[in-house]
């Protein structure tokens, strides 16, 4: 099914997206990898606000190529998610319900993402020139220091997305190959 | 006998221009390779990642920005003849200065850090991963390949015993592209490398992925085997990006080596459809 949605992803809005559906996201959504999640994470153990509200919030991982003169940002493909595995659960807790990235989850952060109603898209990695046109605008928020992994809040508009993994757990890395061997099996 | 002078400045001045053009400008086999399997593939969410990673790479090329906004460490290969005598400063520092430039006026992502634990951007992504070959001739010739950590990170390399034989190595071929799955950007490149010693087969690995997509082994056993082993990749369902197809490998490319009497090295180093390169001769 193919979806136009605006931000914020409330939790209605996360319950209408399915593992599979193909997205057209508009909206602000925040990035940060590794060394950012680090930080959010510590702040929130010492009891500390994160730099942005993360109520309903869409997080994109992403670690941008620096923008040339005239351009919005660089290349702003997705990295690999998995690296935030030992983080999400704890940023959804907070409110966060959106994650952007690629590559596998592990079931920690599915049990999650049943429990907060989190989505997880899929953007194509290494497709960092094209992903990088629907970002309209970009603002360094925080964390500075970490260069490419600084926190960063962007606007994006129609961004091509897939649902890898719905807020009940099904799971598009699954169902899409398997219906793609049953299809491939009937065909021969 | 006449030695050829070469300046280090002028290594400098080629690593920059190739770190920059590599990464802008997928090369000619790769294109291809990804049009070729566009037109093998029938599942249609296949269909539409592969058109989407065709439109990426030609907008890089047309307004030269990174096709990934991973561009990488910056993999260094020198071919050094050996009438050559590199005048005007060291060679290590005449390659790193290639890359803090090119990384910088390319606007290209500086993504190394000081210390694998500790970490720390080194700010210019620099040290290079540098090899050197010292070859007969008055020429060098220079090829950067900018490598990726999502693909490098589902790379893995194992010491077989000689008993596990050919069975072994295709199990294991299969088993790592299974485990890599979505992770690595598929359809991913896979460069095989077997033989000499456990640091020789990981280097047979990575210079695997330099050989042309179009080309085979020469060794027509191994050149049977990469077919094999890249048809048996993509009936594993994979598909672009993970989410199921046919088009989970753009190509398997296998290099060897005389091993010794109790073992069998085997590398594999799992790369993406942005597997980049660019050769200049100076």
């Amino acid at each position: 099914m193919e979806r136009h949605i605006t931000l914020p992803l409330t939790e209605e809005l996360a319950r209408t997206l399915h593992a599979g559906d193909t997205v057209y996201l508009t909206g602000t959504v925040y990035t940060s990898r590794d060394a950012g999640h680090k930080r959010m994470c510590e702040a929130l153990s010492r009891g500390e606000e994160l730099p942005f509200d993360p109520k309903d919030a869409t997080i994109y991982y992403v670690g941008p190529s620096p923008a040339k003169p005239g351009q919005v940002i660089g290349s702003a493909g997705p990295t690999t998610s998995g690296r935030m595995d030992a983080y999400a659960p704890t940023m959804m807790s907070v409110g966060a319900r959106g994650m952007i990235g690629k590559g596998a989850r592990l079931p920690e952060v599915v049990k999650a993402m049943k429990q907060y109603s989190g989505v997880y898209f899929g953007a194509i990695g290494g497709a960092g020139a094209l992903l990088s046109k629907c970002i309209k605008e970009a603002e360094l928020i925080a964390y500075e220091d970490l260069g490419a992994e600084a926190l960063r809040r962007l606007y994006v508009e129609e961004m091509p997305l897939v649902v890898i993994i719905d807020c009940e757990g099904n799971d598009l890395y699954e169902s899409g190959r398997a219906a793609y061997l049953r299809q491939r099996g009937e065909s021969n | 006998m006449t030695v050829r002078e070469i300046q280090a400045g002028t290594i400098t001045n080629v690593v920059e221009r190739l770190c920059i053009r590599a990464n802008e400008y997928l090369p000619e086999d790769m294109k291809s390779a990804i049009r070729d399997c566009r037109a093998c593939e029938d599942w249609p969410i296949a269909r539409d990642v592969l058109d989407k990673i065709v439109e990426n790479y030609e907008i890089a090329e047309a307004q030269e920005v990174p096709i990934c906004q991973d561009t990488g460490m910056a993999c260094v290969f020198l071919e050094i003849g050996q009438d050559v005598h590199i005048a005007g400063g060291g060679l290590r520092e005449a390659v790193d200065e290639g890359v803090r430039r090119g990384y910088d006026k390319g606007y290209l992502r500086k993504s190394v850090v000081k210390d694998p634990v500790r970490r720390g951007n080194t700010g210019d992504n620099t040290p290079a991963m540098l090899y050197t070959e010292i070859v007969p001739g008055e020429q060098i010739k220079v090829t950067v390949a900018p490598k990726g950590f999502g693909s490098e990170n589902m790379s893995v390399i194992r010491m077989f015993k000689p008993s596990a034989g050919l069975e072994g190595i295709k199990d294991f071929i299969l088993e790592t592209v299974e485990t890599a799955g979505p992770n690595p950007c598929p359809p991913m490149v896979v460069g095989v490398g077997i033989g000499g010693t456990f640091d020789k087969a990981a280097l047979l690995a990575k210079k695997a992925l330099l050989r042309p997509l179009d080309s085979q082994n020469p060794d027509p056993f191994y050149a049977e085997l990469e077919k094999e082993m890249l048809e048996r990749i993509n009936r594993l369902g994979i598909g672009p990006q993970g989410f199921g197809g046919r088009t989970t490998a753009l190509g398997l490319n296998i290099e060897t080596l005389p091993t010794h009497i109790a073992g069998m090295p085997c590398a594999i180093n799992i790369s993406c459809h942005v597997t980049r390169h660019m050769t200049e001769v100076i």
